[in-house]
């Protein structure tokens, strides 16, 4: 086993090796403009591309004209949100999404608050998921967009997306969805849950970072985008461009892959996952789950290990790859604003870890990872005086801390 | 984020972890910080009445590794000194002692804090006790 252990696979994913040889060859024998109309070079890029299109179509149940490449998730995000709120603009102005989504929506909708639109943050319940009543009650007649993502990049928990759909589809109301860390994890259907838009990134289903998609319905309804990158015209003029061939091939691989391995991936993941968790919980007191058990991905586990600091924590498992949900690990100084859109307390947000587990852990990892925190836990809580007050039956909800 | 060698030796192996008797008349018990803001510690010391020495010092804390390192710097430190000895402990040495980055400077401060803490603890039951057996004389 080589360590560090790498068990953050919602940040990111390394390129399959399948992915990778089918990308090479375009790099340099054929490494024509797919938009070159009147050369070999140009028809063999073309191919490539459109047989990518078709690769990550079927994946989520679309046809191939609908697959609009992008740079990445980021990008689908903005052009989906910014591009219906453009187009729709006498339509309306209101938009919906909810508190835990990635900063790519959440940023663009309050981009869009800056330009005279209304949007509404739904916040979630205590598992992580929307309020569907509360989602009824917030549509109005000037609601052009609800943007929900299909599962949450900090807690994994999968949103009641065909419900939503089936909601906005009643009102006439365009569905779109950040799908990132659901494609290739678990099975979607554009049609079967009436999504109008979906986000994907290759790079989070083991293909290349820098490429991505935004699926954009062209039936039933016809969904119209204002671009908003303006040049050549490509990708039916939503997005212009030169086409990244070697990275679409990748993400068009990728997406084949996963669909193809995608029933005994999920079992392995899934085994996997419920091991650590069984361990943890077998030898660990007071450690909690966070969002809901039910509706989850495959392959990911996020926990609170209370009276431990997150970053400590992390100090002592420092050869396994994960994040926390600790202000000490974040830019900001902040806890996660998803854990704390639970409901969680700050001092339970901060004694977070994520787990992501992925195509290339192996279980002996899985073990070592899960008897590495166990240890340190322990060590950890013989350190807290927190965890020393609570055995003595302190309530520390009651106490009043010195602070400054 | 990397840490020093010194705040790695201390998260490793913390000194003095433990706690001391704190209804004992001769021990004082400094409480800081708040789970919310992600650090607390415990810090206690036990003074010898005759020569006014701390003679034994422990802690606990819920925090960071530099939190537990600059608390757990800090039993080491107090151990040996007198009590107004430990009152001239400033987080600049703790700072320079463990070469802490700017942004973990408040761990220094809340164990500069914790002693201080500490030591009123420790003072406040002291003069109760003379202030007990004056009445009784």
């Amino acid at each position: 086993m080589k360590t560090p252990i790498y068990l953050d696979n919602h940040a990111t994913t390394p390129v399959d090796p399948r992915v990778l040889d089918a990308m090479l060859p375009y790099f340099t024998t054929n490494f024509g403009n797919a938009a070159s109309r009147n050369h070999e070079f140009g028809w063999i890029a073309e191919q490539a591309v459109d047989k990518a299109r078709k690769q990550i179509a079927d994946l989520i149940g679309a046809t191939a004209r609908e697959i609009i490449f992008t740079s990445g998730a980021t990008e689908s995000d903005n052009l989906a949100i910014k591009g219906v709120a453009e187009m729709y603009a006498e339509k309306g102005n209101h938009i919906i999404t909810a508190a835990t989504e990635h900063k790519a929506v959440l940023d663009t909708c309050k981009k869009l608050e800056k330009h005279g639109y209304r949007v509404t943050y739904l916040p979630v319940k205590g598992d992580g998921l929307i309020d569907l009543d509360m989602l009824k009650e917030s549509f109005t007649d000037k609601t052009i967009l609800v943007t929900i993502m299909y599962a949450n990049n900090e807690i994994g928990v999968v949103q009641p997306i065909a419900e939503i759909g089936r909601l906005c589809r009643e009102r006439g109301v365009l569905f779109h969805t950040d799908a990132v860390q659901a494609i290739g994890k678990i099975p979607v259907d554009v049609n079967k849950d009436n999504i109008d838009m979906l986000s994907i990134s290759a790079h989070k289903l083991y293909g290349p970072k820098g490429v991505g998609a935004l699926y954009v319905r062209r039936k039933a309804p016809r969904v119209q985008l204002t671009a908003q990158m303006d040049g050549g015209g490509h990708e039916r003029g939503m997005r212009s461009g030169t086409l990244n061939v070697t990275g679409i091939v990748g993400l068009g691989e990728a997406c084949a892959i996963s669909q193809r391995e995608m029933p005994e991936e999920t079992k392995r993941l899934q085994y996997l996952r419920d091991k650590l968790r069984g361990k943890l919980e077998a030898r660990l007191d007071e450690v909690y789950i966070n969002g809901s058990w039910e509706h989850r991905l495959p392959h990911s586990l996020n926990m609170s290990f209370a009276y431990v600091e997150g970053e400590s924590l992390l100090m002592g498992i420092n050869d396994v790859a994960v994040s926390s949900g600790s202000a000490c690990t974040s830019a900001t100084l902040e806890p996660s604003y998803v854990l704390k859109a639970l409901g969680l307390g700050d001092d339970i947000a901060h004694s977070s870890i994520r787990f992501g587990i992925g195509r290339f852990n192996t279980e002996e990892e899985i073990d070592y990872v899960a008897d590495k925190l166990i240890h340190v836990v322990k060590k950890l809580r013989e350190l807290s005086p927190l965890y020393e007050m609570a055995k003595e039956g302190i309530d520390l909800s009651k106490v009043s801390w010195v602070t400054d | 984020m990397a840490y020093s060698d010194k705040v790695l030796d201390h998260y490793n192996n913390p000194r003095n972890v433990g706690s001391l008797d704190k209804s004992a008349e001769n021990v004082g018990t400094g409480m800081v910080g708040a789970p919310e803001c992600g650090d607390v510690m415990k810090l206690q010391i036990q003074v010898n009445d005759a020569s006014g020495v701390i003679e034994d010092a422990k802690f606990k804390t819920f925090g960071c590794g530099s939190a537990i390192a600059s608390s757990s710097l800090a039993t080491e430190w107090l151990k040996g000194k007198t009590v107004d000895e430990a009152l001239a402990i400033k987080n600049t040495d703790i700072v320079n002692e463990l070469s802490l980055p700017p942004v973990k400077i408040h761990c220094s401060v809340l164990a500069e804090d914790a002693i201080k803490a500490a030591i009123s603890d420790y003072r406040a039951k002291q003069s109760k006790r003379v202030a007990s057996e004056q009445t009784v004389a």
